[in-house]
């Protein structure tokens, strides 16, 4: 009897093979714990106030907002993925199609959660879409975002549906079915609705006329740094999904999908990231040389303040840009795994440093001539939540890949 | 006609007494915070010290109030509020902030160049017995929204009733100056409507002695500040000042 507790294999695909019920839970545990910790980091910041981090009236923004865009922009794989598969039908791309729809599941719903923290008044989340002001990037940001965060849950719950207990309930079959018919049409309101966050992400620093280390003109009424975030996630989502796929392939010993896959992906993400490296040293000469002097200040002084030197700018361009593009591209590295998934890294790191950059450097920097270069270090309330999220996320994919089918391939095994 | 208040202030006056600060945090129930650090305090009115980065007999200081400077033109705060929670007051060029409406979000504050808008980290408190001494014409703001100096608007509210209650359609403008102006013992802040070509700090801040802080960035502040010190007006701009250093200190 205790056996049969202790077994999940009425749960699991047939054909599929999972390690035993206990090495998974023993695997879960710390997670758990971590994300035990995160939810009352969390509390603990709902109950007291923000007063619990270690943001302040000059760093009003911190860690949480930096690596909200951050899995954001490495979250993009899903919807990019999705536009890839159904609107351009790049049918080989399909067996990383669900463990896409769940990156992105997991990277949205995190950042959402966070994002409900941050806020001083979280009841009044609402507000936004009673009284939206529509010249603020981040109306379009909260709009798109909560659809978004929508169209991947209807986008998760086929998946879900799969799981071999749910497809023995008739209704759910029909709903799954019905769902999954959908699932083009909500890959092209994904790509729309991303498209426009993922920009209006960059255009929430890039319009801060009072902050000339951001500040960007543009097309229209969307900054320069609205068209490189989309770039940038489009070319690093795909490499993030590359990393998880490959993490995912090392703790379980399995290939899960075909290596062509892996190189689909870093071609894809190497032709992007090659164009966004462009675009990007573009816009920074533009940038350098006219609107911060227009703006009455000197690029140089941006650089004087250490560690945020000149080399951050080299090594977000060059270093975790250039090479990483190069890398992707080149046929002799593209074509072995260790490099390929090296400069996925590179992009992926690369991808989060110029979130950093644009939110973390832009705060510490003076505006006044009288004002210091800022410090800020986060507590462990604001690192825990984070941590929380992360955990989260493990836990989620862990029971999405033992319990559903993630990368099923076209003749239905694992 | 719409009115553009403003002010000039004087550093050569300012003495740094604090005492515009005082008044404000009085007028505006602002409240007593002791576990709060010079970051995360509410000084909507904060009085800054700055010097000429030299030492010795060639050191000079001066002190420079900061509070919201107003901004008229891409007001920076008023147009990333995503949920119109800031609003300039066409009829007084006010820069508004409703406090009931914030969401606490903070995009106003990385917004704002002057570093002139405060978060609410704490509840509102007040030493036992201080409550009574509240000033019954300002709500006192929850924790987590943001709030910033708005002229005293609830002196503008009085001076409209009392003007009302007169019959007439304009205020006396002796019946409406902001705390700050009203408690500086030196007059180093005027206050006054930029508008009226006949308003003292109308011609004040045509001064070759006026400037504002950070101009260039077109957003159009509505303080002024003067000094005949070549230094003090360096402070406008960054880099603006050959050899001169301005530091907070």
């Amino acid at each position: 009897m205790s056996s049969a507790v202790l077994t999940d294999s009425r749960w699991i695909a047939r054909g599929t093979d999972r390690t035993s019920f206990s090495r998974f839970l023993g695997w879960l545990a710390p997670w758990f714990a971590v994300l035990a910790l995160g939810v009352y980091a969390a509390f603990l910041c709902l109950y007291h106030g923000l007063n619990q981090t270690n943001m302040d009236n000059r760093f009003a923004f911190g860690l949480w907002i930096f690596l909200d865009l951050g899995i954001i922009a490495l979250g993009a794989g899903a919807f990019f993925t999705g536009f890839l598969v159904y609107i351009l039908k790049r049918a080989e791309l399909r067996p990383i199609l669900n463990t896409a729809v769940v990156v992105g599941f997991i990277c949205y719903s995190g950042a959402v959660a966070i994002l409900m923290i941050d806020v001083g008044q979280p009841l009044r989340a609402w507000f936004t879409f009673w009284h939206p002001n529509t010249h603020s990037m981040l109306t379009e940001v909260t709009f798109c975002i909560s659809c978004y965060l929508l169209v991947l849950c209807l986008e998760y719950i086929p998946i879900l549906l799969r799981n071999r207990q749910l497809r023995k309930l008739p209704s759910f079959l029909v709903f799954e079915h019905q769902l999954h018919n959908l699932v083009p049409v909500l890959a092209g309101i994904g790509t729309f609705l991303s498209f426009f966050h993922q920009g209006s992400l960059g255009g929430l620093y890039g319009v801060l006329r009072g902050r000339p280390f951001a500040f960007r003109h543009g097309f229209f009424i969307w900054p320069s740094t609205f068209f490189l975030f989309i770039l940038s996630a489009i070319a690093t989502g795909p490499s993030f999904l590359m990393l998880v796929t490959a993490t995912v392939e090392k703790v379980t010993g399995k290939q899960l999908v075909p290596q062509d896959v892996f190189r689909r992906l870093g071609f894809i993400s190497g032709i992007l990231l090659g164009i966004y490296v462009a675009a990007k040293s573009i816009d920074t000469l533009i940038w350098l040389n006219f609107t911060s002097p227009a703006e009455g200040f000197a690029p140089w002084t941006y650089y004087i303040h250490k560690p945020f030197g000149t080399p951050v700018l080299f090594a977000e361009i060059v270093l975790f840009g250039l090479l990483p593009a190069f890398l992707l591209l080149y046929r002799k590295t593209a074509a072995r795994r260790g490099w390929l998934l090296s400069a996925a890294a590179l992009a992926c790191i690369g991808v989060l440093m110029n979130r950093f950059v644009l939110t973390v450097q832009t705060l510490a920097l003076p505006t006044l001539p009288f004002d210091d270069f800022l410090t800020y270090t986060p507590s462990w309330q604001e690192v825990a939540s984070f941590g929380g999220v992360i955990a989260y996320g493990v836990i989620v994919y862990s029971l999405s890949y033992r319990y559903l089918p993630l990368f099923a391939q076209p003749n239905g095994e694992q | 006609m719409s009115a553009r208040y403003g002010m000039v202030i004087d550093l050569d006056r300012c003495t740094g007494c604090g005492a515009c600060m005082m008044a404000c945090a009085s007028e505006n129930n602002v409240p007593s915070l002791p576990q709060a650090s010079a970051c995360t305090g509410l000084t909507p009115m904060l009085v800054r010290k700055v010097s000429n980065g030299l030492q010795g007999s060639e050191r000079h200081e001066a002190f420079i109030p900061i509070l919201c400077m107003h901004c008229e033109q891409d007001t920076p705060c008023v147009h990333v509020c995503p949920q119109q929670a800031v609003e300039v007051d066409k009829a007084t060029g006010i820069v508004m902030q409703m406090p009931q409406r914030c969401l606490g979000c903070r995009y106003c504050m990385t917004a704002c160049p002057y570093h002139a808008r405060y978060f609410n980290w704490w509840d509102p408190a007040w030493p036992k017995g201080m409550e009574k001494s509240l000033n019954p014409g300002v709500a006192p703001r929850m924790r987590g929204v943001v709030e910033k100096c708005n002229l005293c608007h609830a002196r503008l509210h009085a001076a409209k009733e009392k003007a009302a209650a007169a019959g007439k359609r304009e205020i006396d403008p002796a019946d409406y100056i902001p705390a700050c102006v009203e408690a500086c013992a030196t007059g180093a802040i005027q206050f006054g409507n930029l508008a009226d070509p006949k308003d003292p700090i109308a011609q004040e801040s045509q001064s070759p002695d006026a400037f504002r802080l950070l101009a260039k960035l077109g957003t159009q502040p509505k303080i002024y500040y003067k000094s005949k010190e070549a230094w003090v007006r360096a402070l406008a701009e960054p880099n603006s000042g050959p050899n001169v250093e301005a530091k907070h200190v």
